[in-house]
């Protein structure tokens, strides 16, 4: 699996927290988040890289969207 | 409320500490399990988490693809700081590098070893990562070196379970937040939870109770044990004293003979006596000193090029002293020649300064007091020490030209504010550009080395 840096529009709340809410893929298609449905620190052993992981809803599916040392965003790519 | 508590604790410990080294001196016969029947009501708990492989473990994090191979983490061959730094599972099991090796050695071992350059920046990051789980379980952490540190959790253990409970839980949290493992040793002082971290690795608890560190603890190589070095070792090995029980079951009066005052502190340790609070410490600790040494490209020569590597030391401590707003006394040198022979001197300045070019030159003139030449230079260090803050009342000099200080002092800050803008190379001394290769800078090419003895 390859590691996909995105570039992403993010919501910033008032009280400091980030929640992204579209990215634009690498071959540069344009995608919506749904649905946050869960945010926390992770590791990504699968790609290599680390941050905070947010679990997606993205056109029906579950994804993960890392923010990674609170700078750039990346995917999971096949 | 809770910060006060604690200091009594610490208080109440170091008390118990004292009468009992007391008693010692003064030639009391041990009878140390009845004298410590007291002291066991208020067990400590106490938490010692060591990032295994660390450096590795983070390399191998970030890269799948070197995962299950032999991976070290080392400096720069061509800079000649070629030596592992640290080697993951693999290889350290599989091939038996080991920490400290000349990557040549190590690759006569093992022909495929995958060698990588450290990112210290990245390490420090999961460092801090790993210190925010820390803290959520305790504020007393003393943190040792980058990837070790100790926790005291004695009053969090009514909020998340016992000793034991907090460790997995750490270790989980290592695990799935940080991508790498951990080892944690639980134990009621500071020496046997560190022992205790060593014992399982990677990513296990190990915990050692008065009742059982006997078996575990006692058949360890007394090498294992903080403080015994090659040195002690060797005056140990001599006596007969292999394991920590040996050390534990020998008379202290033996030992105090032996090693003076450190046969006495060993003694404690073996036996678990050792009452040291864990202390409030991040990992680079309260600054004593700030200094920079290196191991030139090339070796060094002459005089010229020593001035040279003074200057670029010199301004990196300075910029050093500045940033942390020190001004500092004593300048220490550090020259060591091309068969490793070292020496250390130090000498006083005239005056507190964190002007670059009075240290650069205090340096110069120790060494010229102190240096005959005989063999070329291999690496050179500078350090700054009695240190003061920088806006503090100073005496002034009836015979100086006091008006230039604040002028010199002024043109360091500008300098410190035009790199930090356009980069360290912006604004250079004339001196410097003689020769490029000795040119760098100290504090963004700085190598860390893992800690693993007692500061």
């Amino acid at each position: 699996m390859r590691k996909v840096y995105v570039d992403t529009t993010a919501y910033f709340t008032k009280d400091g927290d980030i929640f992204p809410l579209k990215f634009v893929w690498e071959d540069g298609r344009k995608y919506t988040v749904d649905k946050v449905l869960d945010k926390r620190k992770a590791a990504s052993l699968k790609v290599g890289g680390q941050g905070i992981r947010y679990t997606c809803r993205v056109l029906g599916k579950e994804i993960y969207m890392f923010l990674e040392d609170g700078n750039r965003w990346f995917i999971e790519g096949k | 409320m809770r910060i006060g508590l604690q200091v009594q604790n610490t208080n109440f410990h170091n008390m118990l500490y004292f009468t009992f080294t007391k008693m010692l001196n003064r030639g009391y016969n041990i009878n140390t399990e009845h004298q410590f029947a007291k002291v066991k009501k208020m067990e400590r708990v106490i938490l010692h988490s060591d990032l295994n492989s660390f450096y590795a473990s983070v390399e191998c994090l970030y890269n799948p693809a070197i995962r299950d191979k032999p991976v070290a983490v080392a400096g720069s061959v061509e800079r000649r700081h070629g030596i592992i730094l640290t080697a993951n599972i693999i290889a350290k099991k599989g091939y038996g590098i080991k920490v400290g090796e000349a990557i040549w050695q190590a690759r006569q071992k093992c022909s495929d070893l995958v060698v990588v350059p450290p990112n210290y920046s990245l390490y420090i990051r999961f460092s801090k990562e790993a210190r925010e789980i820390y803290r959520t379980y305790t504020d007393l952490i003393e943190s040792f070196g980058i990837d070790e540190a100790w926790l005291d959790v004695t009053e969090s253990t009514k909020l998340f379970g016992t000793g034991e409970k907090i460790a997995d839980e750490i270790r989980r949290r290592i695990r799935e937040e940080l991508g790498i493992t951990a080892s944690v040793g639980v134990s009621y002082n500071k020496v046997f939870a560190k022992l205790g971290s060593e014992i399982k690795k990677p990513d296990a608890t190990t915990v050692i109770t008065p009742e059982n560190y006997r078996d575990l603890v006692w058949r360890l190589p007394v090498s294992d044990l903080l403080y015994v070095g090659r040195a002690t070792f060797r005056k140990l090995a001599k006596v007969g004293i292999l394991t920590i029980g040996d050390l534990a079951n020998s008379p202290l009066s033996f030992l105090k003979r032996l090693l003076g005052k450190w046969g006495e502190y060993l003694w404690t340790f073996a036996n678990g006596y050792d009452t040291s609070p864990v202390v409030k410490l991040d990992y680079e600790g309260v600054i004593k000193g700030i200094g920079n040494s290196t191991t030139t490209p090339r070796d060094l020569g002459n005089d010229k090029d020593v001035r040279l590597m003074f200057y670029v030391l010199a301004e990196s401590v300075a910029e050093r002293l500045r940033r942390h707003n020190f001004k500092c006394r004593t300048v220490q040198i550090y020259i060591r020649d091309n068969e490793l022979k070292s020496i250390e001197r130090q000498a006083k300045l005239k005056d507190y300064s964190f002007v670059s070019r009075e240290l650069a030159e205090k340096a110069f003139s120790i060494f010229k007091d102190n240096w005959t030449w005989e063999r070329p230079i291999r690496s050179i260090g500078l350090r700054a020490t009695d240190l003061v803050t920088a806006d503090t009342y100073m005496q002034l000099s009836m015979f100086d030209d006091e008006n230039k200080k604040p002028k010199l002092e002024k043109l360091e800050s500008s300098i410190d504010d035009i790199r930090r803008r356009f980069g360290h190379y912006s604004v250079q001394r004339g001196l410097l550009l003689t020769d490029s290769m000795l040119n760098c800078n100290p504090i963004e090419e700085n190598v860390i080395f893992p800690v693993s003895y007692f500061r």
